[in-house]
């Protein structure tokens, strides 16, 4: 379904401010796999996600989705086959347009736009029963303008509207990091939900190492630009939090002394 | 100020409507800051001005214009998107380009020059003639040509709510508002603000095009100071009759363009301001609708702050009265 080969990517090259942010990834997911990304900041998980959806274009290696690939695909032709959830809930709908335009919009997005009115009687009722699969009763609110709601229904709405054309990839980037506790939780619930009953090939960041073990069938850690602990399956439904710290301190530990091991060498050198 | 004059404001506001549209799709849809307009506006008045010379239908001449216009916004989009040249820089560089094109289209009617700066049309049939004889056969002299010419900008109003309702024109208003998400919904953000620029630009070359067959002539300076008039319609509009739905906003964009008409006509009839003073007054009536809102908002703030202030007063002594009989 998705496949990254070698793919790498620098920034500023050349420059004192260079940055390697994806070291040669190979990721291959097969269809309805669930990936969770963890990582600190600059890890390279949100170039990633970037690199996937054409915000960005890899410096080597290449993109496939679906066998085809679409490394140089511009942005917004690849969206046909990518759905995306953003961090800023402000980012995935149209604040001035009301709730039914916003959900025309999305579904039309894998098929030609036309001239025809985007919001038909059928269409109507077929974003009211989406709608009411939220269960947060936008179903009743179909007319109102996206801006008047609140950071929790924005999302859950971006959520709906980046999955109802059964997208061949879904991209969740920190979706629930801007959200109180509770709408987090009632967000992460949703994902899960929607994810299993449509069968998606997903693929979410998250800081929250919690959420990172509950979603999905396979985890990967990243650091600087690599994947440093990639789980699957049954070994992925065994982890515990403290298991995942205590992996990353131990990776990141034995990096820190090989470091040190070169310095103190390169010293004796002298 | 007599009844005729009074209709010849109205009928030239609502002239100015179409282009008022026009800079509503670009500036409020969009959030694009065109200024081709100057230049677009003049390009339908010259395009349509050497077809009525050349005999051309006056219908057909009108039409045309339509097309000249969308041309020219294309050229401005293409420019801003392709080119990714800042949108107020692309609009000034086509309005400046045009002025050149148009005295090159107006000197088409001319065998030994290549320019000219105006071309007469008062002995000609023009569209506003036509209208005129046909709401004279009716008995309207005085509203005919002017419920025509309702009708005619009307028509522009409703399309242009249709077209913003549609699945393209949808992702045109979601460019305006939101590009980051249109783009994650497989649309090029760079095709529907070359599309929306052009049909914004057909929509003012029209309105030349008729204003240069309404006054009888074209001129190449027609079009100076086109894009304030239209935003001066727009901000009138919006904060005297609302903005709520497309339908309403549009319909205020109309009203807007036809009272400043009005408020025009009646502050240069009153003898003390010059026909020169005409910008300045556009400038404070802008200022006015602008600020005034904002101004009566705080007003009612502090009202209402005032109000409640001294209705807790009175609960609280009505309370302490209380405590003391008990």
């Amino acid at each position: 379904m998705l496949e990254l080969k070698h793919v790498y990517k620098v920034f500023n090259e050349g420059t004192p401010d260079e940055k390697i942010a994806l070291k040669h990834i190979d990721l291959s997911l097969k269809k309805g796999d669930f990936l969770t990304i963890i990582g600190s900041n600059g890890a390279g998980k949100s170039t990633l996600m970037n690199i996937i959806s054409g915000v960005l274009q890899p410096d080597y290696g290449t993109v496939k989705i679906n066998d085809r690939d679409v490394t140089l695909m511009p942005e917004h032709k690849r969206a046909r086959f990518i759905g995306r959830v953003f961090q800023d809930p402000m980012s995935g709908t149209a604040p001035d347009l009301t709730i039914e335009e916003n959900l025309a919009i999305a579904f039309s997005r894998n098929r030609k736009r036309s001239l025809r009115l985007g919001i038909t009687r059928k269409r109507r009722e077929f974003f009211r029963e989406a709608l009411a699969f939220l269960n947060l009763g936008l179903e009743n609110r179909l007319q109102a303008k996206v801006g008047l709601l609140s950071g929790g229904e924005r999302q859950a709405l971006s959520l709906l509207m980046a999955t109802f054309t059964n997208p061949d990839v879904l991209l969740l980037d920190e979706h629930t990091a801007a959200l109180d506790p509770a709408r987090a939780e009632l967000v992460t619930e949703l994902t899960g939900k929607i994810v299993a009953e449509l069968g998606l090939t997903t693929i979410m960041v998250t800081h929250n190492m919690q959420q990172a073990i509950d979603l999905g069938n396979r985890l990967i850690m990243m650091d600087h630009g690599e994947f440093i602990l990639d789980v699957m399956e049954e070994d992925k439904k065994k982890l515990t939090v403290e298991q995942l710290l205590h992996e990353f301190y131990r990776i990141r530990g034995k990096q820190m002394t090989s470091d040190r091991e070169i310095l103190s060498s390169l010293a004796a050198a002298k | 100020m007599n009844v005729a004059a009074i209709v010849d404001s109205v009928e030239m506001g609502i002239i100015f409507a179409i282009m008022a549209l026009g800079v509503y799709i670009t500036f409020r849809v969009l959030n694009f800051p065109d200024l081709t307009v100057d230049g677009s506006f003049v390009t339908g008045a010259a395009v349509t001005a050497v077809l009525l010379v050349h005999g051309v239908p006056p219908l057909i001449a009108s039409i045309t214009s339509l097309f000249a216009g969308f041309v020219a916004g294309l050229c401005t989009g293409i420019l801003h998107t392709k080119g990714k040249i800042n949108a107020l820089l692309s609009g000034i560089l086509m309005m400046i380009a045009l002025y050149s094109i148009n005295l090159r289209i107006m000197g088409l009617t001319l065998e030994n020059e290549v320019s000219r700066p105006n071309i007469p049309l008062l002995n000609a049939e023009t569209l506003i003639t036509q209208l005129e004889g046909f709401a004279d056969r009716f008995g309207m002299a005085t509203f005919g040509l002017l419920l025509s010419l309702a009708l005619i900008t009307f028509s522009f109003k409703l399309f242009t709510d249709y077209f913003l309702k549609t699945e393209i024109g949808l992702a045109v208003r979601a460019t305006g508002n939101n590009p980051q998400m249109i783009r994650s919904f497989s649309t090029s953000t760079d095709n529907m603000i070359i599309l929306g620029v052009a049909i914004s630009n057909a929509f003012v070359a029209f309105s030349g095009s008729l204003l240069a067959q309404y006054h009888g002539f074209a001129d190449v300076n027609m079009g100076t100071g086109m894009i304030v008039v239209g935003l001066a319609s727009i901000i009138i509009g919006e904060t005297i009759f609302g903005k709520k739905t497309i339908f309403r906003a549009t319909l205020a964009v109309i009203f807007g363009a036809v009272l400043y008409r009005i408020i025009i006509s009646l502050a240069l009839s009153t003898g003390i301001l010059d026909a020169s003073d005409q910008k300045l007054i556009t400038a404070l009536l802008v200022i006015l609708a602008l600020v005034g809102p904002h101004m009566m908002e705080k007003y009612r703030e502090k009202n209402r702050y005032q109000r409640r202030q001294k209705e807790w007063l009175q609960i609280r002594t009505a309370a302490k009265g209380e405590k003391t009989s008990a």
